[in-house]
Order: structure tokens, then C-alpha cells, then sequence
């Protein structure tokens, strides 16, 4: 075994530990932590494939904000209170709905021709990335930071409405 | 023998760093607990520990002693992973951002490309410890000081990027040394006045030291988060706290005062080693003698002050300075015309801040209106 392969190991067997935990733990707010552990993990692929740029993105929206959020949530209502909540007669319907989404991913992973061994792996400059983003890709980038801000404009108006009452 | 077995294996060589880190930064968390005491004693007119060792110079040593023996207690009814790994949580990411800063030219961990990158994400994930440690301790002041810490945290973080990100144009690199090695002639603070003053306020938060220490005052939260822990455990947010303090003090004076360059060349080629570290040395402890200072001389904001100063004040003054900065980039003006317009900027944070702390009260109207705006 190289040692690329150890440390795919060593960052893969904790992605997998923090997702199985997440759906497993009776308690949502492990759940979020466990969340955390795997999305890190997964930082660690990416780094593995010279995707640093990737990586430290993945840690700064995943690990220090997103996560943080639903969190932050689940701390103001009381969670702890109620754990039975997160079980409930829609279970057949939601196990369906997931396994039906497996069989699609390993069926798209079998049918996908990948590549195959790759000896070198093209390090692409930050440079790069910022050219890219900001020239070939710059409606796709514009349409996400659209979304965003509706999202956060709604979550405003949401908000003021309760206010209002 | 040694060495040359070391600096020959780089896995070695890497270990060899991290082991001088992790045995340096301890000792000069414990130096420094004293030095704030006595610097915050002779601020209030007090002489600061004076029994322990001559002119108390021991005291961090007897408080280290103290808080490793003293025994580790966990209330019954708390989570149990949760709570103790809290403080790993914390801890563990400043260690982490410790091996992205160079100390010198050629003195350094590892030399990362997105290095000042890596620095802000990597100590952004001490919030989840903040968090963890509120809810896991089961207890309402210490939840109440989790969610306050998470919310400062986070916002405070964006006009702190904000105003790196800045440098970072100027500079055109991500690389630390490469910041660094910019500043030759003139240090950033020069063209970045508005930045380095969104950078000091908002690092100060970050620090969540007073005037920031809404997470953790004592008499709103009594402690915030840390209610629960002691000993060992307490000791380690302490510790976590303190080397914070020394990496945004080294972050501060690596991008905006010029790091380990001196001034007016005073050496004519290269500078000696010696001489880099004194400089960082002395540039470092300036910052840390500020956070102390405010720390003395500031009382503690209200949470509503806190929140709306960081995003109606720091957040469009940070974006006003990165548009002057694409200006000048996209346009190619010479970086001379930056110092008055980040000047008139920072003059400009400056008066509103100061219009609002000096501002009456408004008597507070019941029902619909906006909230807590400090302008």
C-alpha cells in the first residue's frame, strides 16, 4: 500500500463514520456534529487530489458556517426535548426515496466511463480558478450569488411578517 | 547527525517544526497571561501579581500548576462527547492555523500558496467548539453564551476577511511571504488605512475581549460557554484564547505592518535572521499591547451594538475599500493615490463610530420599527 492510499484511508473511514452517524444518531444535534466530522473528512479528499483551493473552501462554507447555522438553529428550538420527533409514519416513503436515489448513484457511477489510472494530476493556480470563474463561467457565478440573495431576502421578509403580527 | 538525519526526510522535517511549535507556543501562552495582568494592573493603577517570584514574573507558572492539578468536573446531566471535546474543538484548529505563518523569511512551518486562505478558514472552525461546549454543558448561560459566541464569531469573520482580502489585491497573492516581500518599500498600513482599521476591531472581536466579550461576560453569562468546565479543560479555552491573540497580533503585523522587513533599509542587503525576528517580535508585541489596551480602556458593548456596528458600519466600509482597490487595480493609478482615499475612508468609519457613541438614547418605541442601529 503506498502512502496516498493510507491517507485516502485515514480521511476516507471518517467520511463514512461521520454520514452513517448522521442518519443513525437519535440526537439531531449529533447529527449536525457528525455532519461536520464528514464534510471536514471530505476537505481532506480533496486535498489528497491537489484540490487545495477546493479544500479550504470546503472547510470555510462547510465547516465554519454552514454547519454552524443549523446549529445555531437547533439550539434556539429544544431539540433535546422532543427526540421522537424525528421519526414518523413517513418512514416507508423516505426509505424508498433513498434507496431509489442509491441505485441512481451507483448506476451513474457503474455506467461512467472514467479515465482510468492517472499518474500526474495537473495542479490548476488559484490564478487560473479566478479567470475561469470570473470570464468562461461568469453567468453560472451571477446566478448562484441571484439565489443566494433571494434566499436571504426571503428569509428577511419571513421574518419582518412574524414581527409585524 | 541529527539534523542531517531530520532536514534529509521531509515527513521528519515536518514533525521536527510542528514539535518546536507545539513546546514554544504553551510556554509563551503561560509568559503572556502575566504580561496581561501586569499590563492591565499598571493601566488601572494597580501593581499587578507582585508575591510570586521577583516582581511576580512566576505567576503563570504557579497558575499553570494550579489549573493542571485542580480536578476535572463534568455536571452530571451533561453530554457527555459533547462536553469534553469541546475544548479539542477549540484548540485543535489554532494549532492548525499556527502552521500556515511565516516567522521570518526562511523560518516557517510550511509555505502555503493560499496561505493567509487557509489561515481564515482554518480558525473559523473554533466556533463549532464554542457551540458544542454551550450545549453540551446542559446549563442556560452557557447555551446563551454558545449562541452569542457563534453569532459574533461569524459575523465578525466577514469584515475580517474582508479587509485581508483587500491586502490581498494590493498585493496580488494569497502567499503570506509573497505579502510580505510587497511591503519592501512601503508597509500596506500606508494604503490600507481603512483596512487595517476594519482588520484591528474586527480581529479584537474575534478575540472576544472586552470591549467584545459579550460570549463570555461575566455578569450578563457569567462565563458564556466555560461555565461548567475547570481545570484542565478550562485551561486548554485558555490557552486557545491566548495563541488567538498571538496569531491575529503575527497576521496583523505580517500584512499590514511589513512583517519582518525594517524600515528606511536600514540594512543594505539582506537583513539577518536575528535581526527579522526582533522586528517581528517588536511589530507583534505592538498589536498585543493594543488588544490589551482596549481591553483596559473600553467598556463592554451591547449585544444589539455589537451586531449592527459590525454589519451597517465594518461590512460597507470593507467593500468600499476593495472598490477603491479594483479601482485603482483595473485602472492602473499609481498605489500613491490610495493613501488619501483609504485615509478618507478610515476618517469617515472613524466620525460615524464616534457620532454613535456619543449619540443620546432614543426612548424605545413599542411595536413595528428597525432594530438597533448604532448610526
Amino acid at each position: 500500500m503506498t502512502y496516498e492510499e493510507v491517507i485516502f484511508y485515514v480521511v476516507a473511514v471518517p467520511t463514512v463514520v461521520g454520514a452513517i452517524g448522521v442518519v443513525t444518531a437519535r440526537n439531531v444535534v449529533h447529527s449536525a456534529l457528525f455532519l461536520i466530522l464528514s464534510l471536514l473528512s471530505v476537505a481532506g479528499i480533496f486535498i489528497l487530489l491537489s484540490a487545495e483551493f477546493l479544500a479550504i473552501v470546503q472547510v470555510l462554507i462547510y465547516g465554519g458556517a454552514v454547519t454552524i447555522l443549523v446549529l445555531f438553529a437547533m439550539m434556539l428550538t429544544r431539540v433535546r426535548d422532543m427526540p421522537a420527533a424525528l421519526d414518523g409514519p413517513q418512514r416507508p416513503f423516505a426509505a424508498l426515496a433513498a434507496g431509489a436515489f442509491m441505485v441512481v448513484s451507483i448506476f451513474s457511477m457503474v455506467s461512467t466511463e472514467w479515465p482510468g489510472d492517472t499518474n500526474k494530476i495537473n495542479v490548476i493556480s488559484i490564478q487560473q480558478i479566478g479567470n475561469d470563474l470570473f470570464t468562461t463561467w461568469a453567468v453560472p457565478f451571477e446566478v448562484a450569488s441571484l439565489v443566494l440573495m433571494v434566499a436571504l431576502l426571503g428569509a428577511i421578509v419571513l421574518a419582518r411578517g412574524e414581527e409585524g403580527e | 547527525m541529527f539534523l542531517a538525519l531530520v532536514s534529509g526526510n521531509p515527513w521528519l522535517e515536518s514533525l521536527a517544526r510542528l514539535a518546536i511549535i507545539a513546546v514554544l507556543v504553551p510556554v509563551t501562552v503561560i509568559i503572556l497571561t502575566w504580561v496581561e495582568r501586569k499590563v492591565i494592573g499598571r493601566l488601572q493603577m494597580r501593581l499587578g501579581p507582585m508575591r510570586v517570584g521577583p516582581y511576580g514574573t512566576l505567576q503563570g507558572v504557579a497558575d499553570t500548576i494550579k489549573l493542571l492539578t485542580k480536578e476535572d468536573v463534568r455536571p452530571q446531566t451533561a453530554d457527555r462527547w459533547v462536553f469534553e471535546l469541546a475544548p479539542f474543538v477549540i484548540v485543535v484548529p489554532v494549532f492548525m492555523a499556527v502552521v500556515a505563518i511565516p516567522f521570518t523569511a526562511d523560518l516557517f512551518i510550511q509555505n502555503l500558496t493560499l496561505g493567509v486562505f487557509y489561515f481564515v478558514a482554518v480558525s473559523g472552525l473554533s466556533i463549532v467548539g464554542f457551540v458544542m461546549a454551550g450545549w453540551g454543558s446542559d446549563n442556560k448561560y452557557a447555551l446563551l453564551g454558545g449562541v452569542r459566541a457563534a453569532a459574533q464569531l461569524i459575523s465578525y469573520e466577514i469584515p475580517l476577511v474582508m479587509a485581508i482580502v483587500a491586502v490581498a489585491m494590493l498585493s496580488q497573492s494569497l502567499n503570506l511571504a509573497v505579502i510580505v516581500g510587497a511591503q519592501e518599500d512601503t508597509p500596506n498600513i500606508a494604503f490600507q488605512s481603512l483596512a487595517f482599521l476594519i482588520f484591528a476591531i474586527a480581529g479584537l472581536a474575534e478575540l472576544y475581549r472586552q470591549p467584545f466579550d459579550i460570549p463570555v461576560a461575566e455578569s450578563e453569562v457569567v462565563g458564556g460557554p466555560f461555565v461548567e468546565y475547570s481545570g484542565i479543560r478550562w485551561s486548554m479555552f485558555q490557552l486557545g484564547e491566548f495563541v488567538n491573540l498571538v496569531l491575529i497580533s503575527i497576521l496583523g503585523s505580517l500584512i499590514f505592518l511589513g512583517g519582518w522587513q525594517w524600515p528606511w533599509s536600514v540594512f543594505d542587503e539582506s537583513v539577518p535572521v536575528v535581526a527579522q525576528i526582533a522586528m517581528m517580535a517588536v511589530k507583534t508585541a505592538a498589536f498585543i499591547l493594543f488588544f490589551m489596551w482596549m481591553r483596559a480602556s473600553l467598556p463592554r458593548l451591547r449585544i444589539d451594538q455589537m451586531m449592527s456596528f459590525c454589519w451597517q458600519l465594518l461590512l460597507p466600509f470593507a467593500l468600499l475599500q476593495i472598490i477603491i482597490n479594483g479601482l485603482v487595480l483595473v485602472y492602473d493609478w499609481p498605489n500613491e493615490i490610495l493613501i488619501p482615499l483609504s485615509g478618507a475612508g478610515a476618517a469617515g468609519a472613524v466620525y460615524l463610530t464616534y457620532r454613535a457613541a456619543r449619540a443620546t438614547g432614543v426612548r424605545y418605541q413599542p411595536g413595528y420599527q428597525t432594530v438597533g442601529s448604532v448610526l
